[in-house]
């Protein structure tokens, strides 16, 4: 909703041609997927599981320092991988095609306290959908920040990087909370709704089960090491969340990403929606650690275009992406890690504060704020 | 506590430990094979049998529980990493000293997973495996008289039997396009010098068909035998029409290998079967939508088939990628995305 609209030279003719040229893409990848592919996350998540098992057990003599240094950098890591390139990826159907009921949309269960299919629902249907939509994409912002200029500013606002900060530190709560969209929901009448009933007992019993392992049960074998174990399991946790929010908030949140009126995707066509997640998403430049290390989120613009294509192949869709952007004359917005955060983190600053009224106003789109 | 009772309590530690995965998710790491795992076998050798055929050698895991000479196997195997699941005759005794079971498949003209095996199978494989099962098979008490009636590679669950008990008086009728595509060829010669078994082939490029009506001729005792056929659907049809004309039809035991022909059309008949709705549908619609419009409960997110929300299993018949044109067959454990898929013929949807 920046003044002067990134896509204003494109016809509409334009934006079709641009969304077919997606789909040749998309149809060039899926009819070259196979054995290789399926070798590639089989290896992925063989690899976590290994380097999880011997976190765990070097942790189990956490008494002794390095043990301690070893176990936590080790579990940190396994913990992003569960997350990221297998969980995050497996449960957009990704790798569905291989028809391996163990490593499915349907009955992959992750590392996270919030439950899979809930989180399925919040985040591939409605964020995919609705991407960077005010008000119908509760990514943005996750309800307790402002992130556009144009939304309307409310002290509450003045708080809000010390919202994001804490959201970061205990973020698989936040998207826990955020799936059953707490803060919705809390009013009494909602709250005895049987569906949000059942579904806030799943996730009580989710994190119920990830504590108890983190907690309690692998603290207690490790007899002497419980405390170091108990600290080294929360490191971890912290880590992984830390890591994965600030991954995330790269994904839409730099200046240069574009977010749309409700009204904007009315009668949406193939072509507009796929011009949405190109000007609503943005990447994270780096070399191949960093790319498995945000589970390919990096390529945040080729996840939303193709969000079900397998994620080791994004890097090589990303140069004709890439290309696509420079023919028809739009912005890909991306850049290191740190410069993204940062850029991410001062969007979160600035709209902390009050900003002079925007210029264009319709009673209408003024409604439409509030209401996001 | 009883043993069990420790041992499920234990087992439930155990979960704790690894949740959300469990315990097997780590055990399959190093132990694929074991008892408790889900059945899997190895592949641990491919032997030629013809051109276009070749035996697979099988160590089944722990929770094998043996076969029957002439049941057959499900088996699930990755081909261009896509899990497909077919089935194949044992074609190994029962008392096989090594635990070992085979299986031979004959590679059909675009069979993905027959050719598969056949060229590209690697010793050292992974599949996945099914229990035994089937009914084609030899009664408790011993025959008198034996008349196996095969064509093509309806010749191995019978090459089952013939390994795994032996007869005193076994007649076996062969059919197959030339001498070299018959398999088990030498091994079926040396059967009958051994003076075991009493072949004769049918070479169908040469001499036609078989008429069935040819038996009189071919085994004038064949009324008198029980009969075990496996073949063609031609073939098997014919017998089942003969030996019942004759008034002999419960000797007569057939097996019908069923190739899924799934004719991909433009729209088609739709069935919800758990629902038991039926309903017309065109080549255009996306399936999710049939379904909400006969009032069926359908599973849905995105409608533009990227949240995958609507995944429902396909249990017969063909659906055509509304995106790509793809066309997917109903096979076991194949879902499907119903807003991006319509009918390709006559399908069921299970809902």
């Amino acid at each position: 909703m920046t003044a002067i609209d990134p896509t204003a030279h494109l016809t509409a003719e334009q934006i079709e041609e641009l969304g077919r040229e997606l789909d040749a893409i998309r149809d060039e990848v899926i009819a070259d997927r196979g054995e290789k592919d399926a070798a590639y996350i089989r290896k992925v998540i063989s690899a976590q599981r290994k380097l999880e098992l011997v976190s765990r057990g070097v942790l189990l003599f956490s008494i002794f320092p390095p043990a301690w240094l070893i176990g936590t950098a080790g579990l940190s890591v396994a913990k992003i991988m569960d997350n990221m390139e297998i969980g995050h990826n497996i449960l957009h159907g990704q790798w569905d095609w291989m028809r391996d009921p163990k490593i499915h949309s349907t009955t992959w269960e992750w590392d996270h306290v919030s439950p899979a299919d809930q989180w399925k629902h919040s985040h591939n249907e409605l964020h995919h959908t609705y991407t960077n939509v005010i008000g119908k994409d509760n990514d943005l912002g996750y309800g307790i920040m402002r992130v556009d200029e144009d939304q309307r500013w409310h002290p509450f606002h003045l708080g809000q990087p010390l919202w994001n900060f804490i959201n970061a530190c205990f973020f698989e709560y936040g998207i826990a909370a955020y799936d059953l969209e707490l803060g919705k929901n809390l009013h009494k009448r909602r709250r005895k709704n049987p569906e949000f009933r059942a579904r806030a007992r799943a996730v009580g019993r989710k994190i119920r089960k990830q504590v108890l392992k983190d907690y309690v049960i692998h603290p207690l074998l490790s007899g002497p090491s419980f405390l170091t174990t108990l600290a080294a399991t929360f490191t971890a946790n912290l880590v992984r969340n830390i890591w994965t929010h600030s991954v995330i908030m790269c994904g839409h949140f730099p200046e240069g990403v574009q977010v749309f009126e409700r009204r904007s995707i009315k009668g949406e066509t193939r072509g507009q929606w796929y011009l949405r997640q190109m000007m609503g998403s943005a990447n994270i430049s780096g070399s191949k650690a960093m790319h498995f290390m945000t589970g390919n989120l990096s390529h945040q613009i080729e996840h939303h275009l193709f969000p079900d294509l397998p994620s080791n192949r994004y890097a090589e869709v990303a140069v004709k992406v890439r290309a696509l952007f420079e023919k028809y004359e739009l912005e890909y917005v991306t850049g290191p890690l740190p410069k993204q955060v940062f850029s991410a983190w001062h969007k979160v600053f600035r709209l902390s504060l009050p900003n002079k009224k925007p210029k264009v106003n319709t009673p209408d789109r003024e409604q439409e704020l509030v209401a996001a | 506590m009883t043993s069990a009772a420790l041992r499920s309590r234990a087992w439930k530690l155990l979960e704790m430990v690894t949740t959300p995965l469990l315990p097997s998710d780590y055990l399959d790491l190093v132990s694929p094979l074991r008892a408790g795992a889900d059945l899997r076998g190895r592949i641990e050798a491919v032997h030629p049998e013809t051109g276009s055929a070749a035996t697979i050698v099988i160590r089944p895991g722990r929770g094998w529980r043996g076969h029957t000479a002439g049941q057959y196997v499900r088996i699930g195997v990755d081909v261009d990493g896509v899990r497909l699941w077919r089935a194949y005759s044992v074609t190994s005794p029962t008392n096989r000293q090594d635990g070992r079971v085979t299986i031979t498949v004959k590679a059909i003209p675009d069979g993905k997973v027959s050719n598969h095996l056949v060229r590209r199978a690697k010793p050292g494989t992974l599949i996945q495996l099914d229990q035994a099962t089937g009914d084609f098979v030899l009664p408790q008490a011993k025959p008198a008289k034996v008349l196996y009636l095969t064509a093509g590679s309806g010749i191995t669950p019978v090459m089952g039997m013939l390994r795994d008990i032996e007869f005193d008086d076994v007649v076996m009728v062969h059919c197959a396009p030339q001498p070299q595509d018959v398999i088990f060829r030498n091994e079926l010669h040396d059967l009958v010098a051994d003076k075991k078994l009493r072949l004769t082939e049918v070479h169908t490029d040469t001499d036609g068909m078989l008429d069935i009506a040819r038996l009189d001729e071919l085994v004038p005792d064949w009324a008198e035998r029980e009969t075990w056929a496996c073949g063609p659907a031609g073939l098997l049809d014919a017998a089942e029409e003969h030996w019942t004309e004759h008034g002999v039809r419960e000797r007569l035991h057939t097996e019908r290998f069923r190739p899924s022909i799934v004719v991909a059309g433009d729209g088609g008949e739709v069935t919800f079967s758990t629902t038991g709705k039926t309903v017309d549908a065109d080549g255009a619609t996306p399936l999710l939508d049939v379904g909400e419009e006969a009032g069926v409960l359908m599973p849905s997110g995105c409608r533009m088939g990227i949240c995958f929300g609507c995944v429902t299993p396909l249990k017969a018949g063909a659906v055509r990628d509304l995106r790509t044109g793809e066309i997917t067959e109903a096979e076991p454990g194949v879902l499907i995305q119903t807003c991006v898929s319509a009918a390709a013929g006559p399908c069921d949807i299970e809902r």
